[in-house]
């Protein structure tokens, strides 16, 4: 079609002009692209939490624990079909910028609630046989190049001492949403060791995680599990997991917020500058435009042209912003590892970075577009005559 | 010196009474055109000449429809084109004028070829009708072996006549030329110009050329001088 070359040519004209603009453009769909995906990496605990699963943990805090008893109260209320627990470790590796997270777990059935664990019978059969066996996601694994049988030590801090956990398995994300940075062991392993030398922590629990037949009835079910241990010494508060998860999230909100502001100035930045770019370049192109207008061309092709044009540098700059942030987003992944988990550059973002170059492309055209069609005929020639 | 009471019988092209065209500077109102009164028979080759600022390309763009005059009736190929929008306007100007300026106005990203097919575009031609009635107007103005060539690469003179193919290529009832020959050296303008006179001879176009080189004006049939906003036969 001999508009489309038209504009690809014209694109192509102001070759160093065309270039540094792209590569603006591409800068600011990458960094569009990559807070983004800041913003989603943070829900993703949200986002991964399973409907059926409720969150049992003290009323007061969560650094306040629970009974190990509860579990069977919890487990008489209907519509529950299991109850697991865990504790958070906490813990040191190497030191503390080696940050993963590290919980103790129990009772054998806990990987039955975790459908999105995938791991071997074997490997489950494993941690359960070995005493202080531990399980790890693929990714810590991968960044440790840990192998099965390797022991790993944790110097403790909210349990004091050093701790030897042998892995025993690897699980693997189900989906690309689920964090592949956690380090399982074994609750009773836990507690075997609290029991002698903080006597007064033993049998209790941070959290359980209660399964539930339907998501419709987490409401009703988490006010019977409260109610049941109401005005006793540990009150609890049952959520659904994704609130759980959202209350950890609500906590750095206004990280997010900062970070959503500012990919949105980004965008607004390489807006402006591509609006400069096709004024100045619309400007160049007057006694052109006026020649099209006197051969009969009308307002239609000239907005098709320079749009054509806006669109085409946004677009490319677009493609190669969003080509760049996947690789990126795997280099940042392996820096920031489990502080931000799942990192991974979802192709929904991809799909709202590439309608955002478009929508710079129109918006930057517009008003070049407008006052090409409004110039006068015999004015803009003038400036050529 | 084409004898007028000869020409009678012939169709008139352009039909000019009483037009007024001013423009505004600020508060001040210029007048340029006072009162032009011109019949153009078709066939014909006219020159305007004038002094600068005379309004010679005032009057040449009134009759071309690219502006609208103040007063006046203005009727071109048997339209009166200050009934017509500016949609209107820019279509019959695609169908029925052909320009040539003085620097050309080709469009640099395109080639020779391209640049004269560009007002084909406008019409309900395929692919392959344009680039032979594209091909056959380079042929005419004697640049077929350049059709692939860009502007840049082709001489003042050979980018008029690129310039002109595109202006013949739709076979159009009149052809507008504002100084045609006044970026071009001697040898360059009296190629343009043979060109144009061998358009108008051969083939009947009706040519209407604005000019300040009074050799240009020789080989034109009629010439009117432009003067302080009216007009006079010559
Ligand atoms: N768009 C415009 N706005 C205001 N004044 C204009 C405009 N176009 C032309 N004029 C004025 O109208 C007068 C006639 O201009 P025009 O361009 O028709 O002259 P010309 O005879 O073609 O001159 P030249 O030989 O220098 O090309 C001049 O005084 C010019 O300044
Ligand atoms: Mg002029």
């Amino acid at each position: 079609m001999a508009l489309l070359r038209l504009i690809l040519r014209n694109v192509l004209r102001q070759g160093l002009r065309s270039s540094l603009t792209v590569t603006g453009m591409a800068v600011a769909i990458l960094a569009f692209c990559l807070l983004r995906t800041t913003v989603e990496a943070w829900y993703a605990g949200v986002a991964a939490a399973s409907p059926n699963r409720l969150v049992s943990r003290n009323a007061v805090s969560l650094i306040f624990t629970l009974p190990l008893s509860y579990r069977q109260r919890i487990l008489s209320v209907p519509e529950v079909t299991h109850v697991a627990y865990a504790n958070w470790f906490g813990g040191i590796y190497i030191d503390e910028k080696h940050f993963f997270p590290r919980m103790a777990v129990g009772p054998s059935s806990f990987f039955d609630l975790f459908p999105e664990f995938r791991l071997s019978e074997r490997q489950v059969k494993a941690f359960w046989t070995q005493r202080n066996g531990c399980i790890v996601g693929r990714k810590l694994v991968e960044k440790y190049r840990w192998k099965i049988g390797d022991t790993i030590t944790l110097t403790g801090n909210i349990y004091p001492g050093e701790w030897r956990f042998v892995l025993v398995g690897v699980y693997d994300g189900a989906t690309k949403s689920t964090d592949e940075t956690q380090f399982f062991f074994r609750w009773d392993y836990l507690d075997e060791v609290v029991k002698k030398v903080l006597p007064s922590e033993s049998g209790r629990v941070g959290w359980y995680i209660v399964q539930i037949a339907s998501p419709n009835n987490a409401g009703t079910v988490s006010g019977a599990i409260d109610a049941l241990f109401r005005s006793s010494l540990a009150e609890t508060l049952t959520e659904t997991e994704k609130a759980f998860q959202m209350g950890f999230v609500a906590m750095t909100e206004a990280i997010v917020v900062a970070v959503r502001v500012v990919s949105f100035v980004v965008i607004g930045v390489i807006l402006i500058v591509l609006a400069n770019t096709m004024a100045m370049t619309a400007r160049e192109r007057q006694p052109e435009y006026a020649t099209f207008k006197t051969l009969g061309f009308g307002p239609g092709f000239l907005v098709t042209l320079i749009v054509g044009e806006s669109m085409a540098i946004a677009l490319l700059g677009g493609i190669l912003g969003v080509g760049l942030s996947v690789p990126t987003a795997d280099a940042f992944s392996k820096q920031v590892g489990p502080l931000l988990p799942v990192f991974h550059v979802h192709w929904k973002t991809m799909a709202l970075s590439l309608g955002v170059s478009l929508a710079i492309g129109i918006a930057a055209a517009g008003l070049p577009a407008w006052r090409a069609v409004r110039i006068r005929i015999a004015e803009a020639l003038g400036h050529v005559g | 010196m084409i004898d007028q009471d000869s020409q009678r019988s012939s169709r008139p092209i352009v039909l000019i009474k009483g037009l007024f065209k001013s423009y505004r500077r600020g508060v001040q109102e210029v007048p340029v055109l006072q009162g032009i009164d011109l019949t153009i028979e078709e066939g014909s080759f006219v020159a305007l000449m004038g002094p600068s600022g005379s309004g010679k390309t005032t009057l040449l763009n009134l009759i071309a429809g690219i502006d609208g005059p103040d007063d006046g009736s203005l009727i071109v190929g048997g339209t009166d084109i200050t009934g017509l929008t500016d949609a209107e306007l820019a279509r019959w100007r695609a169908d029925h004028v052909g320009f040539i300026f003085q620097f050309y106005n080709l469009m640099p990203v395109l080639t020779a070829l391209e640049n004269v097919e560009l007002p084909l575009l406008l019409q309900k031609l395929n692919r392959r009708q344009r680039r032979e009635h594209a091909l056959l107007a380079l042929d005419l103005v004697g640049l077929v072996e350049r059709v692939h060539h860009y502007p840049k690469e082709l001489s003042g003179g050979q980018q008029q006549r690129v310039a002109i193919a595109r202006a013949i290529v739709s076979d159009p009832l009149l052809i507008m030329a504002d100084e045609p020959t006044g970026d071009l050296d001697k040898k360059s303008g009296e190629e343009v110009l043979d060109l144009l006179q061998q358009l108008n001879r051969d083939f009947g176009k009706t040519i209407i050329m604005v000019t300040h080189d009074p050799r240009a004006a020789d080989k034109a049939g009629t010439v009117y001088h432009l003067d302080k906003g009216v007009l006079n036969n010559q």
